[in-house]
């Protein structure tokens, strides 16, 4: 039988680790609450871009060539953004979204280069695949736009200049709770959304439809990408949360279980301790 | 008198959303007013301060860049990065003036020297606005 004294260990063992895991649900709780209020006031600006950017997109295909970006070429270099986080502890967040890019990179034909962003996705790229173009890591819980530009820069820098003439987006979106969904989506060459609106307004352009189409795709496309980081950040604290929360459950669990066997096993020995008494009395 | 509605929106937040009588907006080929019933525009976006006047009252909002949309006595602002007057950290964008001024007097390439012409422009008009309502409130 186990001793009552080791009994008792691994209850106050089980009982730190449960103190740490509720702690932790309860900042990942908070850090998620601000994560999703972070994606909710991006979508206005997001929004409207799409629609902006549609309704160009259509304006300037007329006779004039069209802009780098939203040039389609034969694929002879794919380039994928592989968001993860920094950290681990929330699930199987960032094994969802290395094994489907992973999935999406042994299904190509043509050679496919990771960008990496965060540190878990960062060193299963760089034991799977040879070649990461660049990587990003330790943008924090609450990165703004301008820590996320380096990443837009890297991948329409190399677009442009022709190294690659592909991007996908790898990340997680947030959809509840209890629900994220790796999700890749194609960043570059730009597909403008079909806009319902888009034939029926004619604008006054200044200075001129194309030049505001050239600095608005490049901007299109961080913010897309700023997009992508902040479901990703929302998905891994709820991931996390709920991680946490299932951990702290169980211990509680093993608790529950090991005070049994301790009451049980303290009893017996109590009851050993008076059969022993009573033995010895009726003896004497 | 009919109104415009004015939405000022960062990739981060909405730094304003109310309706208001006139708009003036520093467009890349110049200042423009934009009063209601005002044709469909889109233009770019300077750095500097988008004034707003609704009722007897004035604001102002500094804008890095961006662009700028009306449609159908609406307003929309895609900006860069917007602060309204009172959001204006004035100690950094001194900072950041001295700073870029530092940085132009040193030997550099063309294309840092428009950065930092850039950056320099960026924090004058942010003090410019700052100061602005700053008097505009004393003097009310």
């Amino acid at each position: 039988m186990v001793p009552i004294r080791v009994i008792r260990r691994r209850i106050r063992s089980i009982q730190s680790t449960a103190k740490i895991t509720k702690a932790m649900e309860m900042i990942a709780a908070s850090k998620m609450r601000q994560a999703q209020n972070r994606v909710l006031a991006a979508r206005p600006y997001a929004e409207k871009m799409r629609d902006v950017v549609a309704h160009l997109a259509v304006q300037t295909q007329l006779g004039e060539e069209l802009h780098p970006l939203l040039q389609r070429r034969d694929a002879k270099r794919i380039a994928v953004i592989h968001i993860t986080a920094d950290r681990g502890l929330c699930g199987g967040l960032n094994a969802n979204v290395n094994r489907m890019t992973a999935d999406f990179i042994a299904e190509q034909s043509v050679p496919v280069t990771p960008v990496a962003v965060g540190r878990r996705g960062a060193t299963f790229m760089s034991r799977y695949s040879e070649g990461v173009l660049a990587e990003f890591t330790q943008l924090g819980d609450r990165p703004s736009l301008l820590d996320t530009l380096p990443i837009s820069r890297v991948v329409i820098d190399e677009y442009i200049n022709g190294s690659i003439d592909q991007v996908h987006l790898a990340y997680t979106k947030f959809i509840t709770t209890v629900n994220q969904q790796p999700v890749m989506q194609e960043l570059l060459p730009i597909e403008p959304a079909r806009a319902e609106r888009a034939a029926t307004v004619e604008y006054i352009y200044e200075p001129s439809a194309l030049e505001v189409l050239e600095h608005l795709l490049p901007r299109y496309v961080e913010m897309q990408v700023y997009h992508a980081v902040l479901e990703s950040i929302a998905s891994e604290q709820s991931a996390r949360m709920v991680a946490m929360r299932n951990a702290t459950d169980s211990a509680n669990e093993m608790i529950d279980e090991l005070t049994l066997v301790l009451n049980k096993a303290r009893q017996e020995l109590i009851t050993k301790e008076l059969l022993d008494i009573a033995g010895g009395i009726i003896q004497g | 008198m009919s109104k415009l509605k004015l939405e000022i929106v960062t990739a981060e937040r909405v730094v304003y959303s109310e309706d208001v009588d006139v708009v003036v907006a520093p467009g890349i080929e110049g200042e423009l007013g934009i009063l209601p019933q005002h044709a469909s525009l889109m233009t770019m976006l300077q750095p500097g301060e988008l004034m707003v006047r609704q009722g007897g009252e004035e604001q102002s909002i500094f804008v890095s860049g961006g662009f700028l949309e009306v449609l159908a006595d609406k307003v929309t602002v895609l900006a860069d990065t917007a602060e309204r007057a009172e959001e204006i950290d004035v100690a950094r964008a001194e900072e950041a003036k001295t700073r870029a001024q530092q940085r132009l007097t040193m030997p550099s390439t063309d294309a840092d020297h428009a950065r930092v012409q850039a950056a320099m422009l960026r924090s004058l008009m942010r003090l410019k606005v700052a100061q602005r309502s700053r008097k505009r409130r004393r003097e009310a």
